[in-house]
């Protein structure tokens, strides 16, 4: 889990926020409206692009060409949101996200980066032995299916596009996006039609 | 008569950064957290509006932060928690470039 | 912006360390340092981090997706998987 701030951090976060607040630079409204434009941002958003890209082949070739325009096809806005990259999963190819020099994660579509993904174990290690760490979610992948690592290193962020399990065969798009889990869409679990 | 003794050879590369962790083989027996929550407590929601308010007012650039972050030594790095560093590093930002004064964070 | 580099053409990373010259701010890891890969695709051009991070000028630099052998990396690993990773064009140049 994440530990909670230190008396010191707190004290110190308190006094910055009051000289910036001193200095004109900010407003404590604008803290709070900033705070809930981020809350709004969730796993739902991504999880939905997919089950959409599932069912509508020009949604999906949208989404792959340009995860941005496909994002504000779902209402989502991304003015001044980074580049964002699709990754499209196949019979082959199994893709996996990581940012190994900080936590560079795709924010418009997944909300908050969760705690494990800005871990120093998980920064290390997915680059490394990309499967042992998928075995921690009790991911295995299928004989013949390669793994391939996106390090997220620069001005793109990265979202997965799995592949759409047996099973689902019918489901309307709201069925399937409550598959997509945050984890699927990052790469470190597959979405499961038995969810 | 004793054989002078060669200066030692360089290092073909210096070890990485501390936020360099790619590979990094001091992690490999942590395991990963498979199951933790994402939105982070108050103080962190706190500090990642204020890296964003900050960012569009043109007031500091992500890339800056970034390497206000990188030179925490690791020490603390590893030590504070993920937004602790962000704010270590932003207000340290700011008083870098005379947006408050430095007495005001003491 | 076009870059030197087009997809599928085969790339090294620099060998170099500026960590070695002082302070600066780097997005090439460590890890892929005089590392060979190919380039599976150019991402456009984007102002250099390494500029921004001191708020220097930042003049635009094309940016690619550059695929590695994921084993030889390592020296371990399943045969097969593969690294994607974004470097900048300074970083990169052409092989032999």
């Amino acid at each position: 889990m994440a530990h909670a701030p230190s008396a010191e951090s707190v004290a110190l976060l308190d006094r910055f926020v009051a000289a910036l607040v001193a200095k004109g630079v900010l407003t404590e409204d604008q803290i709070t409206t900033q705070i809930a434009s981020t809350d709004r941002a969730s796993p739902e958003i991504g999880a939905r692009m997919v089950a959409r890209a599932w069912t509508d082949p020009e949604y999906r070739a949208l989404l792959l060409r340009d995860g941005g325009q496909a994002a504000e096809a779902m209402g989502v806005s991304m003015a001044g949101a980074p580049p964002l990259g699709v990754l499209e999963d196949t019979d082959k190819v199994h893709h996996l996200v990581v940012c190994t020099l900080c936590s560079c994660y795709p924010r418009a579509v997944l909300g908050y980066p969760p705690h494990w993904y800005k871990s120093a174990a998980y920064r290390a290690r997915a680059v490394r032995e990309p499967r042992a760490v998928l075995a921690e979610w009790g991911t295995t992948l299928p004989d013949g299916v390669a793994v391939k690592v996106v390090d997220s290193t620069a001005d793109y962020r990265w979202m997965v596009l799995p592949q759409r399990p047996a099973g689902t065969e019918g489901w309307d798009a709201a069925r399937l996006a409550s598959i997509v889990t945050r984890d699927a869409l990052v790469g470190v679990a597959l979405p499961r039609a038995g969810q | 008569m004793t054989d002078e003794i060669p200066p030692p050879a360089l290092p073909v590369s210096p070890p990485p950064a501390t936020h360099d962790l790619g590979g990094a083989p001091r992690f490999r027996c942590t395991a990963v957290e498979p199951d933790d929550e994402a939105p982070p407590d108050e103080f962190g929601k706190r500090v990642d509006a204020l890296r964003q308010i900050l960012g569009r007012s043109g007031l500091m650039t992500v890339d800056e932060m970034r390497r206000c972050i990188e030179a925490i030594p690791e020490p603390e790095y590893h030590a504070l928690g993920y937004y602790e560093r962000w704010l270590r590093a932003i207000s340290a930002l700011m008083v870098e470039k005379g947006v408050v004064p430095a007495e005001s964070l003491r | 912006m076009t870059g030197a580099f087009e997809a599928g053409q085969r790339v090294r990373v620099k060998l170099d360390f500026p960590e070695l010259r002082g302070p600066c701010h780097i997005r090439t890891p460590h890890y892929l340092r005089g590392r060979e890969g190919v380039v599976e695709r150019p991402l456009g051009a984007y102002p250099n981090p390494e500029d921004l991070a001191f708020a220097r000028p930042a003049p635009r630099i094309p940016l690619y997706h550059v695929r590695f052998d994921q084993p030889s990396l390592w020296n371990e690993g399943a045969a097969g998987d593969t690294v994607l990773v974004e470097l900048y064009e300074h970083w990169l140049e052409g092989t032999a």
